[in-house]
């Protein structure tokens, strides 16, 4: 594959052709925020926080969905990215209930890491306190609406790495939530395998093992990029 | 239809106390009404959430005792399980309510009701505080931070933090203690003995300057309600229910504390967001009853342990019945430190505390769990009922400050039935009004007490029901 050359944050960097901006970031040690991004599975470009700035185009484009051209000069740490990813964050918090201090995943979260990496240290908008439930139908997981941010990293691992199909997104803008099946009780699905793939994704407390505490909701997500590399390149005797 | 006093929140969210004295035409005090008002929205929120989820939210309740929110939800937790959790867990969850008795304790006699013995009802108001303390009496002062530091690293040490920590969860506790941490204890235990022994014979002294006091200040008869271990010793953790009347007879004993709305009931109260507890079968007014230390001490028939048990002798000597009167809570207060000392000492040496088993693993098992303990300030009650997968149905708590209530209440108009004569409340009044609360202990005090005095406003109101005075202050 060719590889191609660009300009990222002044530094010369040369990729795969057909890799991400996020992709040749990382490969050149330049750390973008990322919340939607899983490794092991394809990206959506849901979360926003990987915007950059790229020179001549004149929006902000996601660096994990964007694939890099030949010259490009891109820019991951301006002024306006850092304030458009607190504001990111900040209306993520005030769309649900998120409730830090009494979440499963207290301490191990990527979103409230963000936020702490962000200097978001209060939320400027109002809340918005909508009213969603917890399905905790299931006998091993549960879904707590109030902390789901729709990254839906949970929906891509259980068709791509799992391929069952249970999780989808149902309903549309803010008040649309991941459903299992035809939007019935997780409990009652007839498709989930219980694998607990979603859950080791899910990068808040959304997704948890039933019986958790607070603070104790510790993931592993290198485990699906793991499965991923393993199947892919077929690590595994058959 | 007489006059009115009003004592009334002026800053703070979390407790302020709103008093009104009712005086009749010839400016005597009729009676007094003391308001809670107070946060009460956890009850409501919490329903929908997962049942494991109560002991960290409720222990937000309170900044001052966590730990018993903590333990009485993890308990009804435990009955939704319908486990009997582990044995080291549950020994391991009564040294951390004994540290907690002592930490509450320390706080509520050193830092917030020494400075009234010591500096006296007519101190100012600018002084007669922890920092007055501090300047009259260093080395007590330092002993009663030092003493209540003591039950926060017990805490500490078993929850990882001192405040709101997350360690008992339905089922048992998260973690053990290490040897490290039982060392720290041991180490620390004979400065806290000599700390209580000096803070009794400062009781002592205080008691004799203050007969007067301890005679007006909540004497009157009710019944006593806390917990008894199966042969009627103190218990504060894991026992059973017993009821005593101002005679000392026994009106009720070994109640599971799960069966406690057979016993209780609740009452609203249109001039308090508190819900008003009494005794079922006497019915309001005369199911009056107090928790808390004078409490404890009244219903059982020893401390268990034999330092505070001398003292305990002492203090029964006091009254040939129930000890009635609400001064002497802090005598009772002070008896409980030594006791929850002793108990300590013994349960800091016992091997079982370092087995790995701590935590039951169980589903729903049960529709309805009602968790209780005893709280510094009194029983503490969790009542939870969830749908089959464990989401919340409703929840109902019941708080030593809430039991307290009509005590209070009486305790406020008696104090001003005493001193308070036509529409005048001199600062020395206040100050006894103020403190006649404080033997409560009740969350309110603690919570604002520590940096200053209780924010309050007293209301005089007079016949029909016009406003004479009010007095504010804090
Ligand atoms: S449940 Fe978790 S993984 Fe799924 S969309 Fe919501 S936040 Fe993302
Ligand atoms: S990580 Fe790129 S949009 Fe979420």
């Amino acid at each position: 594959m060719a590889a191609k050359t660009l300009n990222i944050n002044g530094k010369q960097v040369s990729a795969d052709e057909g890799a991400t901006i996020l992709e040749a970031a990382i490969e050149a040690g330049i750390k973008i925020p990322t919340l939607c991004h899983l490794d092991g599975v394809y990206d959506a470009g849901a979360c926003r926080l990987c915007l950059v700035e790229v020179t001549g185009v004149n929006k902000l484009l996601s660096a994990c969905t964007t694939r890099i051209a030949e010259g490009m000069e891109v820019h991951t740490d301006t002024e306006q990215l850092r304030k458009y990813r607190r504001m990111t964050l900040e209306l993520l918090f005030a769309e649900r209930n998120h409730t830090c201090s009494a979440c499963v995943s207290n301490g191990h979260c990527e979103l409230q890491a963000l936020a702490w990496q962000n200097g978001m240290d209060h939320v400027r908008y109002d809340y918005c306190f909508p009213r969603w439930s917890v399905d905790a139908s299931h006998p091993r997981y549960g879904l707590d609406h109030n902390r789901c941010i729709l990254c839906t990293r949970c929906v891509r691992v259980c068709w791509h790495i799992e391929g069952a199909g249970t999780k989808n997104v149902a309903g549309r803008g803010a008040k649309s939530f991941i459903i299992d099946d035809l939007a019935q009780p997780w409990g009652d699905s007839e498709t989930c395998t219980s694998c607990g793939k979603c859950v080791i994704a899910c990068p808040t407390g959304a997704l948890f093992t039933r019986g958790s505490t607070v603070a104790e909701m510790e993931r592993d997500p290198s485990k699906l990029a793991f499965i991923v590399n393993a199947r892919e390149r077929k690590q595994w005797v058959v | 239809m007489g006059k009115r006093i009003v004592i009334d929140p002026v800053t703070r969210i979390e407790g302020h106390a709103k008093i009104s004295i009712f005086l009749d035409d010839a400016g005597h005090v009729t009676d007094a009404e003391f308001h809670v008002v107070e946060f009460r929205g956890f009850e409501k929120f919490c329903e929908g959430r997962p049942y494991g989820e109560m002991p960290s939210i409720t222990a937000r309740i309170c900044g001052i005792c966590p730990v018993s929110h903590l333990l009485a939800s993890a308990r009804a937790g435990d009955a939704i399980m319908a486990v009997a959790i582990p044995p080291a867990a549950d020994k391991l969850r009564r040294l951390m309510n004994l540290g907690q008795i002592v930490q509450s304790h320390a706080l509520s006699f050193f830092h917030l009701s020494a400075p009234d013995f010591i500096l006296g009802w007519n101190a100012p108001q600018a002084t007669r505080n922890v920092f007055g303390l501090i300047a009259a009496d260093p080395t007590l002062a330092r002993a009663g931070i030092r003493l209540r530091q003591f039950g926060q690293e017990i805490i500490e040490a078993l929850g990882g933090r001192k405040i709101h920590p997350a360690w008992a969860v339905p089922g048992g506790v998260r973690s053990g203690i290490t040897d490290q941490g039982r060392a720290r204890i041991r180490e620390r235990l004979p400065e806290a003995f000599a700390t209580a022994e000096s803070a009794l014979r400062l009781f002592w002294k205080a008691l004799d300057e203050n007969r007067e006091e301890a005679l007006i200040f909540g004497n009157f008869s009710s019944l006593f309600m806390g917990m008894v271990t199966a042969d009627g010793t103190w218990e504060h953790h894991g026992g059973n229910l017993r009821f005593v009347d101002s005679a000392g007879s026994v009106v009720a004993d070994q109640i599971d504390p799960a069966r406690y709305r057979d016993y209780i009931a609740e009452s609203v109260q249109e001039a308090s967001y508190l819900k008003t507890p009494y005794f079922k079968s006497l019915g309001l007014p005369n199911g009056i009853y107090r928790v808390g230390p004078l409490a404890r001490l009244n219903i059982c028939e020893r401390m268990g342990v034999p330092r505070a048990d001398a003292e305990y002798r002492a203090f029964r000597q006091m009254s040939r019945g129930s000890v009635t009167s609400s001064f002497l809570y802090h005598h009772a207060r002070l008896i409980e430190i030594l006791a929850a000392l002793e108990y300590i000492e013994r349960a800091i040496e016992d091997p079982e505390l370092s087995t790995k088993h701590l935590r039951a693993d169980a589903g729903v098992n049960a529709l309805r769990g009602v968790g209780a303990s005893e709280a510094p300030r009194g029983t503490l009650f969790h009542d939870y009922t969830v749908d089959p997968s464990g989401l919340l149905k409703s929840v109902n708590l019941i708080v030593a400050t809430g039991h307290n209530n009509l005590a209070m209440n009486r305790t406020v108009a008696q104090i001003a039935r005493h001193y308070v004569q036509g529409d005048d409340i001199p600062e020395a009044v206040l100050n006894r009004i103020e403190h006649g609360i404080r033997c409560y202990d009740p969350c309110l005090s603690c919570s604002t007490h520590a940096a200053g005095m209780m924010p309050m406003k007293v209301t005089l109101v007079g016949p029909g029901g016009r406003i004479l005075r009010e007095v504010t202050r804090g």
